[in-house]
């Protein structure tokens, strides 16, 4: 439908009040997105070379584990290293199997509503933060290419649900040690945090939360859906603390599972 | 007695400049009686409008320190230490000093189609208390039009404003959209002549929402989300097919405007 016609036009121009500056507060408001900047550029320099390294990915029956890193699971390239694979492998891949994989979590968090507050504060200075004059003489927003792509984040939520499945079941696997049995390593605990942190960041999504009953117009006639909606809103409302904790936490899960696998530490069984 | 320092923005759409006060502070002091006391000494003439000093009518709205804010809610001991920074609200042209023509959002509340509930069943209309629940939020809104002046989208591009509903009014359209007996679809609308998608989620109207309405979390994206159920998602296309949608369609809305 369109707008009520025959309403009053808006009327462009006229003087604005106060100085012509970009902004006039006077507190430390360039922190947040210069920290922003920082840990999301620390990160991209670490996956990013974590995922063209190739190796030290899987801790496997050698050293009595089964551990593997959340940049290369599921492991699908045809020279995984052996225990690390999958039901199926993709023949002729030889470069890293993260770069196979990695577009689909990269894409829920590109196209996260979190996320892209962030990343418009700190990269795109629109604007760098409230009261301050953003760096752009036009703004379209996300109503053109490329960023009329973000409205694709539902698909990359549907992603990040089957890699979530696949990282829980990788959890699952490393309470199951080669030649010991059942048992909790710290490893299993790192990759059970992260699936756990992952999950939560999933279930804490905007879009989830919509396909859940937001989108629905009654909740009285969708009592089920209502329940749904009720459940995930106090988690939405943490869905930045789970960004962050995901992150850092997935980081420091390969950061783990490198470490043991190249010898450097070793995994503690703790009971 | 300590005292406060405060630089006032004075001036009209010919210009103007801050004018320093030095004015005596005492405890528990808002902006709004620093603001009354210059007025009752100093400058009887400084423009500024203001209410119920409680913080409900949103008349006093200007920036301190270059934020928006209520005047009567802000306190002068919860401000860092030096001059106070107050200037009208910079997304809207300036009538005098603190006083700005806020006509813009009077324009924009007038296109947005009001409720169109359907035909009245026997035993009249009833709504269950979770769908009032789920409104009522965005009924808080006191309409101290602060989000709009702090949303960069017509703060920095003037041009904007032509097809720019802002936060204030996606409340007012997420409100009626999540109404249950309302009939209309709006979600064109909002998309194609409200511009939604120039909304970038950077929050800063829910951080300024004197009544801490979460605008961005349940309106704004529950807004965009729909979009998307109609114009980017195969998926949510299908399941409309075959399920029947139960809102009018834009054609439909149309032939029979909103009363």
């Amino acid at each position: 439908m369109t707008a009520v016609e025959n309403s009053t036009k808006v009327t462009l121009g006229g003087t604005r009040g106060g100085p012509d500056v970009a902004t006039l507060r006077t507190d430390r408001w360039w922190l947040q997105p210069v920290v922003t900047m920082s840990i999301l550029i620390s990160f991209v320099i670490y996956s990013t070379w974590a995922a063209f390294q190739n190796k030290n990915y899987y801790v496997g029956a050698a050293l009595q584990r089964d551990l593997i890193s959340p940049f290369y699971s599921p492991c699908l390239s045809a020279n995984c290293t052996p225990g690390s694979s999958s039901l199926f492998a993709i023949h002729g891949w030889t470069w890293s199997p993260a770069l196979l994989i990695l577009l689909f979590p990269l894409g829920f968090r590109m196209t996260c509503y979190y996320y892209r507050r962030s990343y418009y504060r700190a990269f795109w200075w629109a604007p760098p933060a409230c009261g301050v004059a953003d760096a752009h003489g036009t703004y379209t927003g996300e109503t053109r290419f490329p960023l009329i792509i973000q409205n694709v984040h539902r698909y990359f939520f549907y992603a990040g649900l089957v890699f979530n499945g696949l990282l829980t079941y990788d959890a699952f696997r490393a309470y199951h040690q080669p030649g010991l049995g059942w048992g909790v390593t710290i490893g299993s605990l790192v990759l059970t945090l992260n699936a756990t942190l992952l999950w939560l960041y999933s279930l804490s999504c905007h879009a989830c939360r919509h396909l859940c009953g937001g989108q629905v117009k009654s909740f009285s006639q969708h009592p089920i859906r209502h329940r749904l909606w009720k459940f995930l809103t106090p988690l939405n409302a943490k869905h930045m603390n789970f960004a962050w904790a995901s992150l850092f936490v997935v980081a420091l899960t390969d950061v783990y599972v490198r470490l043991v696998a190249s010898g450097a530490i070793h995994d503690i069984r703790l009971f | 007695m300590s005292t406060v320092t405060m630089r006032v923005w004075r001036g009209d759409a010919n210009g103007g400049d801050f004018q320093q006060f030095e004015l005596e502070k005492n405890e528990g002091e808002v902006v709004l009686d620093v603001i009354h006391r210059i007025q009752a000494t100093e400058a009887p003439d400084l423009a500024c409008r203001w209410n119920c000093k409680a913080g409900k009518c949103g008349s006093c709205a200007v920036e301190i320190n270059g934020k928006p804010r209520l005047m009567c809610m802000t306190r002068l001991d919860t401000l860092p230490e030096g001059a106070i920074t107050v200037t009208p609200m910079r997304t809207f042209p300036i009538i005098r000093d603190l006083v700005t023509d806020v006509s813009f959002n009077y324009a924009m509340a007038e296109r947005v189609p009001a409720l169109l509930p359907p035909e009245m069943p026997e035993g009249g209309y009833r709504m269950f208390q979770e769908d009032v629940e789920r409104g009522q939020e965005f009924r808080k809104c006191i309409e101290c039009f602060m989000c709009q002046d702090v949303c960069h989208v017509i703060r920095d591009h003037e041009e904007n404003k032509v097809n720019y509903a802002g936060p204030r009014f996606f409340i007012r359209y997420a409100e009626l959209e999540m109404h249950p007996l309302d009939t209309n679809d709006r979600r064109d609308l909002v998309r194609e002549e409200m511009g939604l998608g120039y909304c970038n989620i950077t929050k800063c109207c829910t951080e300024v929402c004197p009544e801490h309405i979460h605008i961005t979390d349940n309106a704004i994206i529950p807004l965009k989300e729909r979009v998307v159920d109609a114009h980017y998602d195969p998926i949510a296309w299908l399941g409309r097919s075959i399920r029947r949608k139960t809102k009018r369609s834009a054609a439909e809305a149309a032939v029979q405007p909103a009363p």
